[in-house]
């Protein structure tokens, strides 16, 4: 009973001055916007790297050469690994950007050179025909299999399996098409042509091996995959600074750890200006105490309790920064269905986004802050309040 | 029934101490109207202070209908306050931003009662006071005549035994004051103990009894008063 009375007249005194307490707010409502926008386009874009992740085989292995190279890997080598300890399958990659053309067409785009198996270690789906096999590295087949970018730029349809293309002066013929992926991270995952390792070596005039991918035998395997792989490495480069062995679920624990680690620190950036906020939100409440002292003489006078006086100013307080913090959600939705679609893709870069999660966790958790906020900022000015003698408060002028 | 006993209250002012109230003895009963007049500076704030259980005593002892006021925490005192006393003071002291009707609930508030009866007594307070029809309006818009009825409304809603009032009279012009002071008499008449500070000795002569306060010393007024008593 008591409580819904306070309550009213907290919005009373807020009310009662408009411009002020709408400045208290401000602090709290920039607060809460900073935190859930920043907060929000972490997870958005956790949200889509994810996604992107997800697609993967956690039992891929990849191996970079790094540093200076003071060894060189063959074909021959990587698939020598294939079926030791719990190394299931092996493949090398070397890529490039070159121009491929059909006719009048010509489209750029980024060959591969692998081996068989790599379709099944990456996770690629063939939509038709078929992926490279073991003859077709050993001899040197002219063959390609394209992404779906790759058909519709240089044919400008997708049933292109038996076609030639011309790479590098050299013709291909398409015998399988990929799978549509879509893009991940702003990068499309279709624009990509692969033709057999021994092929790429000549036509790219490269015979490093500057990386290669594996799996393990089943996912319990890959820590053991990995310490073969390792092995072989220490080996063949006599110095483990060389090279760079990570399974796909190491990948996804680093990144799981950087974007928690970003979470925290942009949430723990917009706290401070929530703190900010609340000072400033104790600064009016003392202001507010020592105008209202008369008036708290008057209430005591009248039998108020030093706990009515208290609540009343607590919960002007919390009525403030609630309302601020309610108006920052407001602010923070307008924000992610207004303004982040409306950004013109020219700011963002080619193939960039912008995404914005409004999580219910975040929402309940600047909400949360808000209260907590004002409840504590409220209660040094509250407790100063009840403590007037009511005499004196009664004398103030 | 107000039993004061040997009730002293000192202030250091300075580097003299003032003895506001000196070893004062006092009785008011229960229906009874008593004046106290003095001078500005004589103690009869104080006094009124102590009686209202806004402040403590250094010395002596308080009793309010038969309880020992002295001896109780600052959370009884304002129930105290709240229930038992209704304060009308010389600047009427209502709150600016609450209209006539709120500022009589506000008691009725703290006491923690229901709405509806909230309503029942606030409008039976504003009624007596004959400002029913001006309960919306706030302080602002009332005469300084209005306002003190709507402070009497707001002392009387809590149906409280003793009235205290503080130079009810003194910011008021003679008309306006002449219907304070009737006012007064009415609630007089119905029961409830009065007790009035003033200086002003036609406004004392109102009540039943009177009393002189002077140097923290309180005489009855029908004693021989010191000269200087006479003369303030």
């Amino acid at each position: 009973m008591k409580i819904i009375q306070a309550f009213k007249m907290a919005f009373k005194a807020i009310a009662s001055n408009k411009m002020r307490s709408f400045l208290t707010m401000l602090g709290i409502i920039i607060g809460v916007l900073s935190f859930t926008v920043m907060v929000g386009i972490v997870q958005g874009s956790t949200q889509t790297l994810t996604d992107s992740m997800s697609n993967l085989d956690p039992n891929m292995i990849t191996t970079r050469m790094m540093g200076r190279r003071t060894a060189t890997l063959t074909m021959e080598e990587i698939e020598d690994l294939r079926g030791k300890g719990s190394v299931n399958l092996t493949a090398p990659l070397i890529s490039t950007t070159l121009t491929a053309k059909a006719g009048v067409n010509t489209h750029s785009t980024t060959v591969e050179g692998t081996t068989d198996g790599y379709d099944q270690i990456r996770g690629l789906e063939i939509a038709e025909g078929r992926f490279l096999t073991e003859s077709d590295v050993q001899n040197r087949t002219s063959v390609a299999i394209v992404g779906v970018t790759v058909a519709d730029e240089l044919f400008g349809q997708r049933d292109v399996i038996g076609e030639t293309i011309n790479i590098d002066g050299r013709k291909y013929q398409i015998v399988g098409i990929f799978a549509e992926k879509g893009s991940s991270m702003g990068v499309s995952q279709d624009d990509h042509i692969v033709i057999p390792f021994t092929l790429a070596q000549r036509t790219f005039r490269n015979t490093n091996i500057s990386q290669f991918y594996a799996n393990a035998t089943t996912e319990n395997d890959v820590a053991a995959a990995v310490e073969t792989i390792e092995a072989f490495m220490l080996e063949k480069t006599g110095n483990e600074d060389h090279f760079n062995v990570q399974s796909q679920e190491a990948t996804l624990e680093t990144m799981n750890t950087m974007v928690s680690t970003m979470t925290l620190l942009t949430g723990f950036i917009a706290s401070i200006s929530l703190l900010v906020g609340g000072i400033g939100i104790m600064n009016i409440m003392l202001v507010s105490v020592s105008e209202r002292t008369r008036e708290i003489g008057i209430r005591k006078a009248i039998g108020a309790q030093r706990l009515d006086i208290m609540l009343q100013f607590i919960i002007e307080a919390v009525v403030l920064s609630l309302m601020g913090g309610l108006i920052g959600l407001g602010l923070s939705a307008v924000v992610r269905y207004v303004v982040i679609p409306n950004i013109p893709a020219s700011l963002m870069g080619e193939n960039g986004s912008l995404t914005m999660v409004i999580s219910g966790s975040v929402l309940t958790m600047s909400l949360m802050f808000s209260v907590v906020i004002g409840v504590i900022f409220g209660t040094y000015p509250a407790l100063k309040a009840s403590k007037l003698l009511p005499i004196e408060a009664l004398r103030y002028e | 029934m107000i039993e004061l006993k040997q009730i002293s209250k000192r202030y250091q002012m300075g580097g003299d101490i003032i003895h506001a109230l000196d070893h004062v003895d006092l009785t008011v009963q229960d229906r009874e109207f008593v004046a106290i007049i003095g001078p500005s500076g004589s103690g009869k704030s104080t006094l009124m202070n102590i009686v209202g259980c806004l402040d403590y005593a250094d010395e002596g002892e308080y009793f309010l209908d038969g309880e020992d006021v002295s001896e109780l925490s600052s959370r009884e005192l304002a129930r105290i306050r709240n229930k038992k006393i209704g304060f009308v003071f010389q600047q009427f002291n209502l709150l600016g931003k609450l209209t006539a009707y709120e500022n009589v609930e506000l008691p009725l508030i703290y006491q923690g009662i229901s709405m509806s009866e909230r309503r029942e007594l606030t409008e039976q307070a504003l009624e007596r006071v004959g400002l029913k029809d001006r309960m919306k309006h706030k302080p602002k818009e009332l005469s300084g005549g209005q306002q003190q009825r709507v402070a009497i409304a707001r002392a009387l809603s809590t149906r409280p035994t003793l009235i205290l009032a503080d130079e009810p009279t003194g910011n008021l012009d003679s008309k306006s004051g002449y219907d304070i002071m009737q006012m007064l008499h009415e609630l007089h008449q119905q029961g409830n103990s009065i007790m009035l500070i003033t200086h002003d000795e036609k406004v004392s002569m109102e009540a039943q009894r009177r009393l002189a306060i002077y140097d923290g010393k309180v005489f009855p007024v029908e004693a021989d008063l010191p000269e200087e008593v006479l003369n303030a």
